[in-house]
């Protein structure tokens, strides 16, 4: 018997299951883009370089292309397409938009995704190699622009949208901060 | 449903901030891209590219691939349809590298050579990785180099401009400078790979692309597969970016072929690998600049010699040396463009073509020219400023250089500059500050728009226009509103359907300008066609316009956008590290339609400046003739880390012969900000670096040698 090169798997995709058989080699990205019509997540390399598929895997932030799909069962992945409350934007999104952190909007979903992996590890007291002190008892780091620009530094954007994508990114998080 | 007219007028949309109409569906991932629309029975394309540089395929084994599951044909030069690539399409003949698979000849690595397709794209790929193909290898010469013995002088217009005697004008001048700058090969690198969808759809060839140009394309593919003009119809909904390098490529071509062959839709996406060698590039240059100038810096001569490649199938142009033509005058004038001719793929327009390396050049000279005579580089620039085109004589239709170097100077601290170089340190790092100045060509295309009064009070506009991450969208949508004295929220703005006939490419910074210049006309003729208070019926009224013939009555000027650029660095000398620390661009452009995605517009275009400066080389390996690393980790682009906080503004400096006052923005941003940068380098450390990038081994300096510091 031939071996099979395809399995059945139930993948958790913004608070909803989906039940599909993938080719082996698919990886998450693929799955999500041609298999679920949810394109929102972008391919800009397909090889972990550029960030554009960052989706949430179980809250943190994961390159899509670099997972394969059969090892993402049983993980809770959120796509940009889950970020929104209906028709109300996320903080995150809305200062994207506000304030142009964007243009031609093809690594936007990414770093969106990434900015919002970005709040919680901030939030969390990771520090990162703009963290000037990184002993425990100094707390949690105050999110300078300098944090955000190390911490997002995997999203590439070649339109250079990252001047306004830092503002939109500390914006939201005063804003979440503010609100906590 | 029927409505009237209404009576309240309201202006004043354009120059106030609106965020991108489409900006919703880009945060919440709704907008597709051109790989992304779903079509039944879909077949994926994954292309095969040559791994010699120069020689022939001999046979391509398809035989076992063809036996590989889900595989569907493999096109190649033995049984691919015919094609033809021998006409004048809107911007001359097309690079031949479109005319896929016509023979069996190999004239650059990464040579498409052939396209498997199959009903996955994880079968496709894994049979075109399969794909065994046999070539005769001939040997290649990618050797680019200002001492190449095959360099030419194109025939083309333009490319060589004498005024003066030149070497009478440098023996007499007090200060010379004669140096060389290069520059590498670049990459355009958008975000968003080249995508086309294909698919004969009712007698019509239905493709939908990532393109600058639907219209363009739709009339490039139309030639090519020998069609009518109307039975091709391309969109191009959203861009993911695109600089120059979305035009008609092979991905476009291979989609609509193998859709013909195997008559259903068929998807061609190029692997980010891929597009380094068939999307085009900026060639590299080398770049000669002589100054002569009188004691006070005032210049006798201005040369300014620029060599760049080709392939050898195409010629393409970097026209460096063109920059100083209006912006310096000089008793003495010359430039010159040169090309030579190797086994690479041919480059293309990229982000400020001519301007981008060229500014590099003659920026850095003047700074050079600026140290000798002890003169303050803005007052240099000030003292050279010419009465009329340097070169055509012509006038200008507005030039407000000096207004950015005012403004800048004055925003940015430049009065308080000590001139001499290497003089501030803080810890580790040395700090130095720089300036440039920019410029970029004020042009205009014909275009046709549509503009729609809808029985519900509301307008459609419909114009061919590309939004490639400009904002023109959003920028046409303000331009109409104003137009039509109605608010922008009334106004649905659709485009990138060659559907909607002829516009021209969202390219050379002319796209808002063309379309901008078609909509308001549109809107013109639409208004004289509502009565006021009268009924519009269901179908609506429309009003059409093309700008063909009125742009043809344009006076000839010399029609320019400027602007200033200044950088703040500091520079490692131990670990050969630069750091921005901030940059500052003050720009005369013509009038800002809207501020909020113009300065995005303008910042971006900084930071393309600042990732030339720093970062991106693309190299080729000189014994294979093939790319390394070939990728976003090999070619570096600017990431969040290297990019600190950047203003850019403008001084007022509407266009008096544009409707709207436009000049076009998209450009200038990058012109003359590497040489800025380079010029901060050298006053933080006191050496020139006339080779981009600077990368760190180029800046690292040991410590036998730190206390030098002279130019080398
Ligand atoms: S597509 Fe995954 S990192 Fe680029
Ligand atoms: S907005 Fe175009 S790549 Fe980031």
């Amino acid at each position: 018997m031939a071996p099979s090169t395809s399995s059945a798997l139930t993948l958790n995709i913004n608070g909803e299951k989906h039940t599909l058989t993938v080719d082996h080699r698919t990886t998450l990205l693929d799955a999500l883009r041609e298999r679920l019509d949810l394109t929102g997540t972008k391919k800009g390399c397909d090889q972990g370089q550029c960030g554009a598929c960052t989706v949430l895997m179980d809250g943190r932030r994961a390159v899509s292309c670099l997972q394969l799909a059969v090892a993402a069962e049983g993980r809770e992945i959120t796509t940009i397409e889950g970020v929104a409350d209906g028709d109300r934007l996320h903080p995150v999104q809305q200062a994207f938009l506000d304030l142009d952190g964007l243009q031609c909007g093809y690594c936007t979903p990414g770093q969106i995704c990434s900015a919002l992996g970005v709040i919680q590890e901030h939030a969390a007291g990771w520090p990162s190699a703009a963290t000037t002190d990184v002993r425990p008892e100094a707390g949690v780091p105050e999110l300078t622009a300098e944090e955000i620009r190390e911490r997002m530094s995997g999203n590439l954007c070649r339109c250079g949208a990252y001047v306004s994508i830092v503002q939109a990114v500390a914006e939201a998080a005063r804003a979440e901060e503010e609100s906590a | 449903m029927t409505t009237t007219t209404g009576p309240t007028k309201v202006t004043g949309a354009v120059g106030a901030a609106h965020t991108r109409v489409e900006g919703r569906d880009k945060v919440t991932g709704a907008a597709r891209y051109a790989g992304e629309i779903p079509f039944a029975d879909l077949a994926h394309g994954w292309l095969v590219l040559s791994t010699i540089a120069r020689g022939r395929v001999t046979s391509v084994e398809a035989e076992p691939v063809l036996a590989m599951p889900g595989v569907l044909t493999v096109l190649h030069h033995g049984n691919a349809p015919r094609v033809d690539v021998d006409y004048q399409g809107l911007l001359g003949s097309p690079d031949p590298v479109v005319g896929v698979f016509q023979h069996d000849r190999v004239p650059f690595a990464g040579w498409p050579v052939a396209l498997v397709v199959a009903e996955t794209s994880e079968q496709a790929r894994e049979a075109a990785e399969s794909l065994v193909v046999h070539y005769d290898q001939e040997p290649h010469d990618i050797a680019f180099s200002a001492a190449h013995p095959g360099s030419y002088t194109p025939e083309a217009d333009g490319m060589r401009t004498q005024k003066g005697d030149l070497e009478a004008q440098l023996a007499a001048s007090t200060h010379v400078v004669d140096a060389e700058y290069t520059t590498p090969e670049e990459h355009h690198s958008p975000m968003e790979p080249h995508a086309a969808t294909a698919r004969w759809d009712g007698g019509r060839l239905d493709v939908v692309d990532s393109n600058q140009g639907s219209s363009w394309v739709a009339d490039e593919l139309s030639k090519v597969f020998s069609l009518d003009p109307g039975s091709v119809r391309v969109r191009s909904e959203h861009v993911g970016g695109a600089f120059g390098s979305k035009g008609l490529r092979v991905h476009q071509v291979l989609a609509a072929m193998a859709a013909t062959v195997l008559d259903r839709p068929v998807r061609v996406v190029l692997t980010r690998r891929q597009m380094f060698s068939l999307v085009g590039y900026r060639s590299p240059t080398t770049q000669r600049v002589r100054l002569g100038a009188e004691p006070d810096g005032r210049l006798r001569a201005l040369d300014h010699q620029g060599l760049s490649l080709s392939s050898t199938i195409h010629e393409f142009i970097e026209p460096s040396a063109g920059f100083g033509r209006p912006m310096y005058d000089a008793d003495a004038h010359h430039t010159h463009t040169r090309v030579v001719r190797l086994d690479v793929p041919t480059p293309t327009w990229m982000r400020a073509p001519g301007e981008a390396p060229g500014s590099f050049a003659l920026e850095c000279a003047l700074d050079e020219l600026a140290e000798k005579c002890g003169v303050d580089p803005i007052a240099l620039r000030l003292r050279n400023e010419p009465e009329v085109g340097p070169v055509s004589g012509l006038p200008f239709s507005s030039r407000n250089l000096s207004g950015c170097f005012e403004e800048g100077a004055r925003r940015f601290g430049w009065a308080e500059r000590d001139p001499r170089p290497r003089v501030r340190r803080e810890g580790r790092w040395l700090i130095g500050t720089g300036m440039a100045a920019a410029t970029f060509p004020v042009l205009v295309g014909p275009a046709t728009a549509g503009v729609t009064a809808e029985a519900d009070g509301t307008f459609t506009v419909r114009i061919a226009a590309a939004d490639v991450g400009t904002g023109a969208r959003t920028a046409l949508t303000l331009i109409a509103a104003d137009a039509l004295e109605v608010a922008p929220e009334r106004i649905r703005v659709r485009v990138a359907d060659s559907d909607f006939g002829f516009a021209m490419i969202a390219g050379g910074s002319m796209g808002t300008r063309s379309w901008g210049w078609a909509v308001t006309a549109a809107a013109r003729e639409l208004r004289d066609k509502l009565v006021p208070g009268g009924d519009i019926p269901a179908e609506g009224i429309t009003a059409k316009a093309d700008t063909g013939a009125l742009l043809g009555t344009l006076a000839q000027k010399e029609r320019h956008s400027y602007g200033a650029q200044f950088a703040e660095v500091a520079v490692d000398v131990a670990s050969g590290e630069v750091r921005v620390r901030r940059m500052l661009g003050i720009f005369a452009a013509g009038r800002i339609i809207n501020p909020l995605t113009a300065r995005s517009q303008l910042t971006g275009g900084m930071i393309w400046g600042l990732s030339m400066a720093l970062h991106e080389e693309a190299v080729r390996d000189q014994a294979t003739g093939a790319p390394v690393g070939p990728d976003l980790a090999g070619y570096h682009v600017a990431a969040h880390a290297d990019v600190p906080h950047i203003e850019a503004d403008w001084v007022d400096d509407p266009d008096p012969d544009d409707p709207v006052g436009i000049k076009g923005i998209g450009e200038i941003g990058i012109v003359g900000a590497a040489a800025a940068i380079a010029n901060a380098v050298w006053h933080a450390t006191g050496v020139r670096h006339r080779n981009l990038p600077i990368r760190p081994d180029r800046v690292i300096e040991d410590r036998a040698t730190e206390a030098g510091g002279s130019g080398a």
